[in-house]
């Protein structure tokens, strides 16, 4: 009996919704895919990567220096560590790599504590994101990898792009959590005294969010990270290429390396950024 | 003239306010209205006028709606129904404009836990007031400077908060919003978190301050020994209504009803009774009409030892003592002036019973208590011992 219904045709409208979107949107793709790409390509392909990696290397220990209150733990490992991957012949693909990131985040954070701020002042806004912003992190990345490529052809911005859909709801989140935690009383003071609801935010409730903000923009680094190999599916250059292809090849050792490699790039940048919130803090 | 009017202001929280309005006036109480429809009685048809330079204390039991009272006065919380005007401007119709304008310069807020920015230094946090409003920076540090100085913190400016004890940080907040110079100041529960010792040193300089600064303060207390101590006049909520408005004095002596009555019970009356509430009205012979016949006769006929001596306008001369009468009588003295005797221990109408407790341990003849060299009544040990104790108190006053 089942059988006499046709099969309704999901996947042709939602072939036709994403020609719809493609085309009427081109004025947004193009430019991302012709300017912003080859930005992205050049600059970890020619800039990052034509500085001698000894240089990037001392200044990023300096720099863990003194992040981490002039301690030596963070300086020490990130020379090892960086000095680990040059050493195995990996140097311009983690270049290609921190460049994925470092824009999907700063992707992420410009529009996720706008977002999140929204968010926490408007109970509807809230209660509609907060299902949407689950389903971003729980619908598998393969399923929206396929539109992605429609829209932004393969390389660089379509892994930029499915990074953003993956790691920009911490952000969104913890804005909006943190914006909501500040204790009425402070709210009521900052009122009491005749403030805008502008300089409310700015003075009261964005610097008594931070910390919760910050570990937002914690997570969503990290999560940007995560998707280095997924996007490496779509084109993306960069350490997750490395594994990607070792999987294809059934290649252990290859594979391993880059995936320590994609490991102390974590690390450092989950270091940085825990440090840089911890001092801002006090 | 009154500086703030308040006129049948409510407040009712939950999604049906104007059906409990409407219950409201039917006489239904709190409860009930909690109980049909589901919203809660903040405040219940509140109204007061506040005096320009007065203290006027809000108290009442936790709940019984003083701090939403008192956020209805700055409009932190939206009135249901009713005005409030400040200098004749109602707050409650204001547009967001006028209404920041009138929290900028006329009234300012001190709160519970003090309210304290934790990022901000006490002179960033003292500042913030001045800062909103666009104010040149050097000018609005030399003012919250000022503030600081003023309640004692002039070498705290660089501190955070959490370097602060309470007391301290409360300073902070009183500074911040003394900092605007405002016409009017908000003090929700402001010393309650605060331990008692510190508590009532605040007492003591909020009440300087006022006097130097003339400022009109209201004042939200759970605490009747707080309120008797600071306030000019007192408020007494219940369940969101204000059950009865007086000075200390006629909280104390005239309490509107049993709830009152059950709140003042325990208070330690030798602080807040003074010789007015508890003298009576004196017997006295008269210096140009009586002799030391009649002077023995009003002193059997009431059975006293002693009574007092006044002229025709009631000036005070002194007393006259049964035995010296009597003798005077049988020697045939016809005027009391030779028999009178000057050592009369005298009080004001506001020495307070404790004083009056120390005077009349050391004194045979009852205290007299005089207004104007006027005899206005007379204290026995007896009522000083009864008020002490809490009971009625005699005020009928001649
Ligand atoms: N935001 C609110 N929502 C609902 N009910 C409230 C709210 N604020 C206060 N109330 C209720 O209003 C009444 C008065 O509260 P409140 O003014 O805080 O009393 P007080 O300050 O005297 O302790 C209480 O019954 C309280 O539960
Ligand atoms: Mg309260």
């Amino acid at each position: 009996m089942l059988d006499n219904i046709p099969t309704l045709p999901v996947a042709e409208i939602v072939d036709t919704i994403t020609d719809w979107i493609e085309e009427t949107f081109s004025f947004i793709f193009d430019p991302i895919k012709d300017d912003f790409g080859p930005f992205l390509d050049d600059l970890s392909g020619d800039y990052l990567a034509a500085i001698p990696p000894w240089i990037v290397i001392l200044i990023v220990a300096v720099l863990a220096f003194f992040v981490s209150g002039k301690k030596f733990g963070l300086a020490i490992f990130s020379i090892i560590g960086l000095w680990f991957i040059q050493n195995q012949g990996q140097w311009e693909q983690l270049m290609y790599t921190f460049v994925l990131v470092i824009a999907a985040s700063i992707i992420a954070i410009i529009i996720g504590v706008p977002i999140g701020i929204l968010m926490s002042k408007s109970k509807t806004l809230q209660s509609i994101l907060t299902p949407i912003l689950d389903f971003m992190q729980t619908m598998p990345a393969f399923v929206y990898l396929i539109p992605t490529v429609a829209f932004f052809s393969i390389g660089m911005p379509p892994g930029v792009f499915a990074a953003l859909i993956f790691a920009t709801p911490p952000t969104i989140r913890l804005t909006n959590l943190g914006i909501r935690q500040v204790p009425n009383e402070l709210i009521e003071a900052s009122e009491a005294f005749g403030s805008t609801p502008m300089q409310k935010l700015i003075k009261v409730e964005l610097p008594m969010a931070k910390k919760t903000i910050m570990a937002g923009i914690n997570q969503t680094v990290m999560l940007t990270l995560s998707m280095v190999v997924i996007a490496s599916m779509i084109g993306a250059p960069g350490l997750g290429r490395e594994v990607m292809r070792a999987l294809q090849r059934a290649d252990v050792g290859s594979g391993f390396v880059a995936g320590i490699g994609i490991v102390i790039l974590a690390i450092i940048i989950d270091r940085f950024t825990q440090y840089l919130n911890k001092q801002k803090g006090e | 003239m009154p500086i703030i009017k308040v006129e049948n202001l409510s407040k009712i929280f939950g999604r049906k306010p104007q059906e409990a309005i409407g219950l409201l006036e039917e006489g239904y109480s709190k409860e009930d209205i909690l109980e049909k429809t589901g919203n809660t009685v903040g405040v219940n048809r509140a109204t007061f006028d506040v005096e320009e330079g007065e203290v006027f204390v809000i108290m009442g039991l936790s709940g019984s709606g003083k701090s939403t009272l008192v956020r209805l006065l700055n409009r932190l919380i939206e009135p249901t129904e009713g005005s409030v005007l400040i200098d004749d401007q109602d707050l409650a119709t204001m547009d967001k404009e006028g209404l920041r304008k009138v929290r900028r310069e006329k009234m300012s807020m001190v709160f519970q836990n003090f309210g304290l920015f934790p990022y901000r230094t006490v002179l960033e946090n003292t500042v913030y007031g001045l800062e909103i409003q666009g104010m040149d920076k050097e000018k609005s540090k030399e003012k919250a400077i000022q503030a600081l100085e003023l309640v004692g913190l002039g070498g705290y400016i660089e501190q955070y908060p959490s370097q602060l004890s309470g007391g301290m940080q409360q300073r902070v907040g009183l500074a911040r919003a003394l900092a605007n110079d405002p016409e009017v100041l908000l003090m929700d529960e402001a010393f309650s978190a605060l331990d008692p010792l510190i508590r009532k040193g605040m007492q003591d300089e909020l009440l300087d301050l006022q006097e130097r600064m003339q400022k009109t303060i209201i004042f939200i207390t759970h605490d009747l020994d707080e309120a008797l101590r600071i306030g000019d006049r007192i408020a007494l909520m219940k369940d969101g209504s204000i059950v009865q408005i007086g000075t200390p004095e006629e909280i104390l002596v005239n309490p509107a009803n049993d709830y009152v009555e059950k709140f003042v019970e325990d208070v330690d009356r030798s602080k807040v009774l003074t010789a007015e509430n508890i003298m009576k009205r004196p017997e006295t012979v008269s210096i140009e009409k009586h002799g030391p016949r009649v002077a023995l006769e009003r002193m059997r006929e009431e059975g006293l030892s002693s009574i007092y001596v006044t002229d025709k306008q009631r000036n005070l001369k002194g007393y006259v003592t049964a035995d010296d009468a009597s003798d005077a009588r049988k020697n045939d003295v016809k005027d009391l002036s030779q028999i009178l005797k000057n050592d009369v221990p005298t009080v004001n109408l506001d020495t307070s019973m404790t004083e009056i407790f120390d005077i009349i341990q050391d004194t045979a003849v009852p205290v007299a208590v005089v207004e104007d060299g006027k005899l206005r009544g007379v204290i026995v040990r007896g009522a000083v011992i009864a008020a002490l104790a809490g009971s009625e108190v005699n005020i009928d006053v001649g």
